[in-house]
């Protein structure tokens, strides 16, 4: 069944809340909402704090072992060299996440790619809807008050009944 | 280039997905319907991107050109 106004729909559940994770969902549903679609993202688990006024993801290295380490700076060719870090030693250097993070965050600008509150921006600018799953707030003790003014509270069968007339739906 | 007649230009170079989509959306918001946007981009996905984005938004791509390597020119026109 096609949305009420004819337009295509993406609906997105978005679960993990690192800053390499925080892309994909923010990145599909603002070219989603730039192309007019009718987008709502549902946002559990670990994907919740990124509804958080104050957001802040970091990524880290543990239990990513296909992430590559490079450095935002240098020649070209220095930045293309994939670091061969011991994993004794990225799992157990305290700060070493946020090093990982600060690097990722540096390249990523460095190369032209959008932040996460600039992609979030972006959403609530092309009304995509960003909806909590209240039972997660719940079970981890997060409060609407939180979470950026256009968050909604929903749960499971609102957010598949919404799902239900998508054209597009993933799970991230 | 062609001799169109372009009303506003924006430059989206040195961006990477999806933000050349998203300054082209929010560009052509401004704009009265039939008048022309010239955008200019670096990013390689622009390409498909801009295509798909013509074609889901209904606004006629009137031209899609590589200028050079890595150097994209589209003009788009606003159709609603």
């Amino acid at each position: 069944m096609p949305t009420a106004d004819g337009r295509r729909r993406l609906a997105l559940i978005a679960t993990k809340g690192t800053l390499d994770w925080a892309y994909p969902p923010f990145i599909l549903a603002s070219a989603a909402g730039a192309m007019d679609w009718d987008v709502g993202v549902f946002f559990t688990f670990y994907g919740l704090p990124l509804l958080k006024k104050d957001l802040n993801p970091e990524v880290t290295p543990v239990g990513n072992p296909a992430m590559p380490m490079k450095m935002p700076f240098g020649s070209e060719k220095f930045q293309n060299i994939n670091w061969p870090i011991p994993k004794v030693l990225s799992h157990n250097i305290p700060g070493f996440d946020s090093m990982a993070t600060g690097l990722m965050k540096k390249m990523f600008k460095n190369k032209g790619v959008a932040t996460i509150e600039e992609l979030r921006e972006i959403c609530v600018e092309t009304d995509v809807r960003l909806i909590a799953c209240q039972m997660t707030m719940d079970v981890f003790g997060f409060s609407k008050e939180e979470f950026i003014d256009e968050t909604e509270i929903a749960g499971a069968a609102a957010f598949l009944e919404y799902a239900a007339d998508a054209d597009v739906t993933l799970f991230v | 280039m062609s001799d169109l007649k372009i009303d506003k230009t924006l430059d989206c170079k040195g961006m990477l997905c999806p933000m050349p989509i998203v300054k082209t959306r929010k560009a052509m918001k401004g704009m009265e319907v039939g008048e022309l946007l010239e955008m200019f981009s670096t990013d390689p996905g622009a390409m498909p991107d801009m295509n798909a984005w013509a074609r889901q938004t209904k606004h006629e791509l009137l031209e899609a050109q590589e200028l050079e390597e890595r150097l994209f020119r589209f003009v788009v026109k606003k159709t609603h």
